[in-house]
């Protein structure tokens, strides 16, 4: 878009000149704002970002007793100083005039988002009676829990000492599983988060559907655009000519889903060539014969049809991997749950990584370390009989996390056995899982339904009681002691007061808690009490932290090279090429590859990733970040738009194959996406009556994902499943 | 003398709009405006494609049509570095300088004023990077004084290959991006 187009879009999408200022002042006069504090000039607080799960080190600025920026916090080993843009515009959630104010109970049927506003008094009382229930008639395991991030520790160690082990997070079976699932059959221990990527030092880099700068985990990011700015080769595989792509030397169109051919044909080279680490596959390698041999089909002539990618290219690019091997880091991706055989897909990129020698080498994969800083000592907890509802008779073999929609189908079966209670912490369930139709469906058979946010997302209208959460920049959560490539511990502590009735989630598992007459799991006072405790226990001075945010530890290799002990905590203590706990479980030993099912006619993939100025669907009603993107687009190839008769910038609605049909949302006419497939970004089409801002712009891919398939190693769900059509629009 | 530029490296930039982001927070700029903003110029036919990702912003030009247009004596170059800045006050708010610039860097503040970006002068004044400098994750800007060969921008200047925007108008515009 050239500047003189870029006023014009500004006029179409609908910004009025003069409306509403972000200002602080305007939100005052709307009476959002308490009356500003009699305090005057700066100052500054350390603290962590809560914009995304990323937990980056941060400095807010107060200007005269209002909060003023965010800035990141130069001690800190992810953000080195600088937050990506969700966390510089992450005041917004402060001043956000949608945000819940106080607790609220249902007036009428769940969904109808009919409210009465209680005391926390009344809430607590409600919730209490209702669990107490629950555990006489059901037992404590009928109560579940749905949380993301470290916010929601406390509400964890509260429904632990409740007695039920069904807690959970759609960062599981709806996003990295399969990843961590088949890196830990190939190598023994997950990717984990912060990925233990060592994407700076890269010599090369190949990003399969990774599109990092438009996914803006902001170390990831800092660290892509150093190896670019060292001139490391890119490969970047990808439907869509993602931002990634156009920093890449190879740039490889490859058709969706097919990338399990790719990456065999990929081996299949390295192999046939001898271009592997042979002194780091006969080390450590476990099958290798096995795994080498069942390659010998999968030729790049083979994979040419299947993926589109031409022979050369796939053999260049192989070539180009091995010459800077061990320092080539296939980077396994984050959200992987795709096609319905992720795992097997990730355990190939695990493979690849392997024959490159790249676990455990600078370049490839580091050894992440921490500092030791013990817990909390708590009483024991109850232990289950029952064990989790999730997984029964573990179907799903490999799961090692707690599966959400196994939750969820144990809600809707009453099978291994009844759960009768949801709470849901920060994740918008509506959104974060595949068919909706099912998460309601669930919901109606629950006896409670608490949701604890920070804004009336869609599954906090259909709860029974709504706890409105203080935002991150109004609150302490749990200590951050970070896994990564440095030691490190991080604090969040409140910078500015909550505005209402909002509370921070330690207080509220901690009341929660001691109405259920658990209060000997929450022996301390405050939490400031508990920080005092856990780091007098560590050696660590807590005054310290909350002048500074952030204490590092002492640094320690993180290499083979640098004198970490190579392991690898498989049944072989081998890297498995060849994995005998697949084949006993009855799986496929060495990856195979399956073509995925066409388009139906006239109708087009639907694939969706990020934006660097929104986070999942929790984003849209942050003034200052839906300033820089209030709504998301369609993404068609030039020639299908033509075909379709569509123009840029026109709204249209996606009807997915079961009828299904979005909000309008407008067109992306584009070079840069495969015909057969179209692209939105993730977390638009709010529907939540109390999102009066987010509500009604742009189209919710969640809503068109109706069909999933399940991965049969750990229960991920696969989402890039579903085909649209368009159907006109009102402009 | 001083004379500011910005060096801005398209190859590492990756249009994360996190300038626009700090510039909104630092300076107060309300709902629906930008001083700063990102362009995605993208060439070629799917698959063979090129794309520019450019942070841009005013040129702060040393020949800058937007001053000498200005009937108020609003529009101004600052006594530091050429940076051109807007007296507030001065405004009449008659859109001139709008007409005038090349880039369409400004706009009418809801308060009644021209407003564009101004390097943040407020910063420079004090030592530091302007704030879209400051926060770039990927370290792809450099602001600084082109009159001081020793200084970052002018080194880096130097020693990459870099183009301005529409030179066509001559402006002179102050703002390079690297490829
Ligand atoms: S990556 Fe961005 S949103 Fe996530 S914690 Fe860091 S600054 Fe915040
Ligand atoms: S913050 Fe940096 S990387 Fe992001 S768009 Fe701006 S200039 Fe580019
Ligand atoms: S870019 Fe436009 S506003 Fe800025 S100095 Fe040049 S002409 Fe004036």
């Amino acid at each position: 878009m050239n500047a003189l187009s870029r006023r014009k879009f500004l006029k179409i999408t609908g910004f009025t000149a003069g409306a509403a200022a972000a200002g602080t002042a305007a939100l005052r006069a709307t009476g959002v704002l308490q009356p500003p504090a009699p305090e005057r000039g700066t100052r500054t607080v350390p603290t962590s970002c809560d914009i995304c799960f990323w937990k980056c080190g941060a400095i807010a600025h107060v200007r005269d007793g209002e909060l003023w920026k965010i800035e990141g916090n130069p001690l800190d080993p992810l953000s080195e100083g600088r937050l990506c843009p969700r966390g510089t515009g992450g005041i917004g959630a402060h001043f956000d005039p949608d945000r819940l104010r106080s607790p609220l109970m249902r007036k009428h049927l769940r969904g109808e988002e009919e409210w009465v506003e209680v005391t926390w008094d009344e809430a607590f009382d409600f919730i209490a009676k209702k669990m107490t229930a629950i555990k006489e008639q059901h037992g404590p395991e009928a109560v579940a829990l749905f949380s993301h991030g470290i916010g929601g520790n406390f509400l964890k160690h509260m429904i632990k000492a409740y007695g039920s082990p069904n807690i959970t997070a759609p960062s599981f079976a709806q996003c990295r599983g399969p990843r961590d699932v088949g890196f830990r059959l190939t190598f023994g221990e997950d990717v984990s988060s912060p990925e233990r990527t060592d994407i700076r030092n890269a010599r090369c880099l190949v990003l399969i559907g990774s599109h990092l700068g438009e996914n803006m985990h902001n170390t990831q990011v800092q660290e892509f655009a150093d190896a670019v700015g060292n001139g490391a080769t890119v490969i970047v595989a990808d439907p869509r000519f993602s931002i990634a792509a156009s920093k890449a030397k190879y740039y490889l169109p490859v058709k969706p889903g097919t990338d399990i051919a790719l990456l065999l044909a990929w081996m299949h080279v390295i192999v046939t060539e001898g271009l592997y680490d042979k002194e780091y596959v006969a080390a450590h390698g476990f099958g290798f014969e096995q795994f080498a041999a069942s390659l010998a089909p999968f030729t790049p002539a083979w994979a040419y049809p299947e993926t589109g990618i031409e022979p050369s290219v796939i053999e260049a690019t192989a070539r180009e991997m091995a010459a800077h091997k061990p320092s080539t880091l296939v980077h396994p991706g984050r959200h992987a749950t795709w096609y319905g055989d992720d795992a097997q897909r990730s355990r190939a990129i695990a493979l690849l990584n392997a024959l490159l020698g790249s676990w455990g080498r600078k370049g490839g994969f580091y050894t992440p370390v921490s500092m030791d800083v013990p817990g909390y000592p708590y009483p024991e907890y109850p232990k289950s009989e029952r064990g989790k509802v999730d997984n029964p008779g573990h179907k799903y073999p490999f799961a090692h996390e707690t599966i959400t929609t196994g939750i969820r189908e144990a809600t809707l079966t009453g099978q291994p056995y009844p759960v009768k209670g949801w709470w849901v912490y920060a994740t918008n369930l509506i959104h974060a899982l595949p068919n909706e139709a099912e998460t309601i469906k669930a919901i109606q058979n629950l006896d409670l339904m608490v949701v604890v946010d920070v804004i009336p997302s869609e599954i906090a209208g259909w709860a029974d009681v709504v706890l409105p959460e203080s935002v991150y920049l109004e609150r302490h959560d749990d200590l951050n002691v970070e896994w990564f490539r440095e030691p490190f511990i991080a604090l969040r502590q409140p910078v500015v007061p909550s505005p209402h009735e909002q509370k921070p989630n330690w207080w509220i598992a901690k009341s929660m808690a001691e109405r259920l007459g658990l209060g000997a799991y929450f022996p301390w006072k405050d939490i400031e009490e508990y920080f005092q405790h856990r780091l007098t226990a560590a050696g660590l001075s807590y005054e310290r932290l909350k002048k500074d945010g952030i204490i590092r530890g002492v640094k320690q290799p993180v290499y083979f090279a640098e004198g970490v002990t190579p392991t690898f905590p498989t049944p072989s203590g081998k890297i498995e090429f060849m994995s005998p706990q697949l084949q006993q479980a009855g799986f496929d030993p060495v990856p195979v590859y399956h073509r995925p099912p066409p388009a139906p006619p006239g109708s087009y993939r639907l694939l969706f990733g990020r934006s660097p100025v929104h986070s999942f669907s929790r984003t849209q009603s942050n003034r200052i970040l839906s300033d820089m993107m209030p709504e998301n687009e369609v993404w068609v190839n030039t020639d299908i738009a033509r075909r379709h008769g569509l123009t840029h910038g026109q709204y249209v609605r996606l009807k997915n194959q079961d009828g299904v049909v979005s909000n309008r949302v407008r067109v992306k006419v584009t070079e840069r996406i495969r015909p057969e497939c179209v692209y939105i970004v993730h977390g638009f089409g709010h529907t939540a009556r109390g999102l009066h801002h987010a509500a009604g712009k742009g189209a919710s891919d969640a809503q068109l994902i109706t069909r999933y398939a399940t991965d049969p190693l750990m229960g991920g769900t696969a989402m890039n499943m579903n085909f649209v059509t368009f159907e006109p629009a009102e402009a | 003398m001083a004379r500011y530029a910005m060096a801005i490296d398209t190859v590492r930039c990756v249009g994360c709009m996190d300038c626009v982001a700090a510039c909104k927070t630092e300076n107060g700029v309300p709902e629906g405006y930008d001083r700063d903003w990102i362009t995605y110029e993208s060439t070629g036919q799917f698959p063979t494609l090129h794309m520019e990702i450019r942070s841009e912003r005013c040129n702060h030009c040393d020949d800058p049509p937007c001053v000498g247009c200005c009937p108020c004596g609003a529009s101004h170059i600052h006594e530091r570095g050429g940076v051109v800045l807007v007296h507030h006050d001065k405004c009449s708010g008659c859109k001139a300088c709008i007409a005038a610039c090349p880039y369409d860097a400004r706009f009418i503040h809801p308060d009644g004023y021209a407003d564009k970006c101004t390097f943040c002068i407020h910063r420079v004044e004090a030592g530091k990077d302007p704030a879209c400098v400051a926060v770039c994750p990927t370290h792809c800007m450099h602001f600084g004084d082109l009159e001081d060969p020793h200084s970052e921008v002018s080194r880096i200047l130097a020693s990459r290959n870099s183009h301005a925007l529409v030179p066509a108008a001559g402006t002179k515009p102050q703002i390079f991006y690297l490829r």
